[in-house]
Parts: structure tokens; sequence; C-alpha cells
């Protein structure tokens, strides 16, 4: 991004995170459109705050923001709750979610196992999704999770107890290995 | 692992084991416990499944044109270094005490009696993480009505002090409801109210002691905070919106 913030450190420090933003986002929305919304005004938001910025963490300080900005979406929204990702077209997430290494016939069965997984994990509450979604994609530790969730660690230990549990008994009812 | 609360205690450090989180002593203590513990074991073979559940998942890339968009909203942003000064002064103190120096006399003058001032940094940083916990599902209101005269009467028995409560749907800022919260230790009243597509949380609380009479303002994560006090009562507004609308909205309230 060549002179698009003026400052050269946004772009070295902030956004080599923007596709965990996009991430994130998408899993607290649901919905591509909503969370496109919620990533440009979070990426805004970034930048115009970029300068109070003293952490050292930036991808958990980017999460944050997009994590409260999409809170914020929510809470105007409440009662027009987006589809979870289930109903996305088939035919686009089939060509995301499959991978080169696949021949034909496993890549269709992982993907609909895939699509499966994922709706799964969008049904789950928001506070449990956020988490989850935290420490599998993101591989963030504990304390970074609590950080970006500014929730105290034991909340964050049990809410993926509960995630885990209700994900894996989900998967066990659908017949999912 | 059948109900929600786990039957044994250890089951979160199995997880926090699965999850990198435990040293080699605690790893270890752990592990005989485990050896003896049904109940733990079971957790690890269920928490084992979830992850490869998860952990096959691939991470979905972002579509180019969603990247392209985020890029061209990013370069109509104006840098920080182009607001105007009365912000990056702001922005400076934020940073720390030590920045002060550099400023104009009457700058820093200002900045050290903020930085100075015992407890208000830290209520600060209260009431803007209380501020986002409501916007949490089912966290922002308590009583939901745009009617000031259902809102008020709520509070009644709840807080034992009786804080205004004003509409002004007309001025653009409707009320949405109101809340129950607690800053600082002390339950306080929370008004909450509508800016276009942003959330105002309003704190009021009475007047405790020989408070300074603070009209200091800042920004957190892109968090405005506004502070005044009328009627004995302490006022505090925080929300995303701009300064300037947040400002008109603290005007509405001190208008008599």
């Amino acid at each position: 991004m060549p002179n698009a913030s003026g400052d050269a450190s946004f772009e070295r420090v902030v956004l080599p995170h923007l596709d965990a933003a996009y991430n994130l986002a998408r899993w607290l929305m649901r919905d591509g459109e909503a969370a496109e919304d919620v990533l440009q005004e979070a990426m805004v938001r970034a930048l115009t705050y970029f300068a109070s910025f003293k952490g050292v963490n930036p991808r958990a300080w980017l999460l944050q923001i997009v994590r409260n900005t999409a809170y914020g979406s929510m809470a105007l929204n409440r009662g027009h709750e987006s589809v979870p990702l289930a109903e996305e077209s088939d035919a686009a997430s089939a060509v995301e979610l499959v991978s080169c290494d696949d021949n034909p016939e496993t890549a269709l069965l992982r993907t609909r196992e895939s699509r499966q997984v994922r709706t799964l994990i969008a049904a789950l509450p928001v506070e449990l999704r956020e988490t989850l979604v935290l420490r599998e994609f993101e591989e963030f530790s504990y304390k970074e999770i609590a950080e970006a969730t500014q929730t105290p660690i034991g909340t964050v230990m049990s809410r993926l107890w509960r995630a885990r549990q209700l994900l894996a008994q989900a998967a066990a009812a659908e017949g999912l290995p | 692992m059948s109900g929600r609360v786990p039957a044994c205690e250890n089951v979160l450090l199995v997880q926090a084991e699965l999850d990198g989180e435990l040293d080699a002593a605690q790893a270890a203590a752990l592990e005989a416990h485990r050896a003896d513990c049904p109940i733990c074991q079971a957790a690890q073979q269920e928490l084992l499944r979830a992850r490869a559940l998860v952990r096959g998942e691939p991470y979905a890339a972002m579509p180019d044109d969603v990247r392209a968009r985020v890029m061209a909203r990013l370069r109509q942003t104006a840098p920080p270094a182009a607001l105007p000064p009365r912000r990056r002064w702001r922005w400076d103190w934020l940073r720390g005490p030590s920045l002060g120096f550099g400023l104009g006399a009457a700058c820093a003058a200002a900045i050290s009696l903020l930085v100075l001032l015992p407890g208000n940094n830290d209520l600060v940083d209260q009431i803007v993480a209380s501020h986002v916990r409501a916007l949490q599902p089912g966290h922002l209101e308590d009583v939901v009505s745009t009617d000031q005269h259902t809102v008020k009467p709520w509070f009644d028995g709840r807080i034992d002090f009786a804080p205004p409560v004003r509409d002004f749907a007309a001025e653009g800022f409707p009320l949405k409801g109101g809340r129950l919260d607690y800053l600082g230790g002390r339950p306080v009243a929370a008004l909450v109210y509508q800016r276009d597509k942003h959330i105002i949380d309003l704190y009021v609380w009475p007047e405790g002691g020989a408070g300074p009479h603070l009209t200091s303002d800042t920004a957190i994560h892109g968090y405005n905070v506004v502070h005044w006090t009328a009627d004995g009562m302490n006022f505090r507004a925080v929300s995303d919106v701009e300064r300037g609308q947040l400002d008109a909205f603290a005007a509405l309230w001190q208008k008599p």
C-alpha cells in the first residue's frame, strides 16, 4: 500500500494481519457483506488510532478492534441476525476449500465434511465461536484471547471447553468422524 | 464429558495441555492424575476429536475484490498526522506521561494535570471496556424502551439514586433503553442511545465527595469518552461516533 496511509509503519505492522482480520469478521458476522462492512470500519479505525497503539502484539490489537466493531454492528442489527454460512453458494465454497493435493474424490468428500464442520462452528453462540476461532485458526494463546476479547483467562478456558464440547457432540450427531 | 459443567475439575487442565499452555511440571502432575481418572481420559479423547475437526479446515482466503476495496477505503482515510492538533495532543497524552516534555508549556500543564489525577485513566479504560462488553448480544439494555417515563422508574429500587433520563429522538439521538452497570466498584445507571449506526452509552452516577470537575475527554481504540457534571451527577458518554457528534450529544444534555 504505497503512500496509502502516509505511514509506512501501519503498512508494515498492521496490514500483514489483514487476512486474519477478514477471517475473524467472517466468522463473527457469518455473512460476507456484513463481514466486509465490519472489516472496512475496523481497518479505518485501526489506521486512525494506530498512533495510540503501544503494545507488542499488533495482531491481537487489530483483532480486538475487529471484534469490537463486529459487536457494535451486531448490537445495532439485533433481531436481524445474519444467516449462518451454510447458505452460501456451494460452488464458491467448494472452490475455496479444495486443496490442490486432493484427488477429485477425496476433495469432494472433504468439501462436504468441511462445509458441515463450518456450519457447526457458525452455529455456536458468538462468544464461544470467537474464542474457538481465535484459538484454532489464529492459534492465539489463552492470554492473547483474553486480551483480544477483554475476558478473564478462566472464562476463555471454559468458553473454549464448551465450544469444543458442543462441536464434538454436534459432529457426532451428524455422523462426522 | 457429557454435562456442561465438567465432572472433574482437571479437565480444563487437560485442555490447557492440549493447547500448549502447561509447563513441564504441570504436565507431569496432570499425567499422574489422568492415569487414574477416566473422566479426564475421556475428555482428552473428545478434545482431540474436536481439534481434528477444526484443524482440518483451511483458512478462508480473502477475495481480491474485498482486499482492493479495503485498501481503497484506507487510502481515502486521513492519516493521523493530518488530523487537527487538538486531537493529536490527546493521543500523545495516551501514549504516556513522558511524552509531555516535547510539548508547549500550556499543553504540558494540562497534560500533567490529567496524568496526575488519580484513577481517571483507569476509569476511562473501565468505561470503554464496559461499553464494549455491553455491545455483546443480550447485554445492551435491561429495560428496552424509547420512553423516558418507562426507563426512569425502572431504575427505582435497583439503584440508590434517581438518574435523570431524557430522550433526544427529535435531535437525532433516540433513547433505546437502560441498564444497570458497575464502574469503579459502584453501581451506575447506563442509558443507551443510538446515533445513526452507532450506540452511545451514557453512564450516570452521583458526584462523590470533592472529586474534581473534570472536563477532560479522551479517545481509546476509536472510542471517544466525554465527561461532564450537572445537578450533582457525573456523566460520562462513550461511543465510537465522531467526536463532534458526541460533543453535540453532551451539549444537548447540558442545555437547561
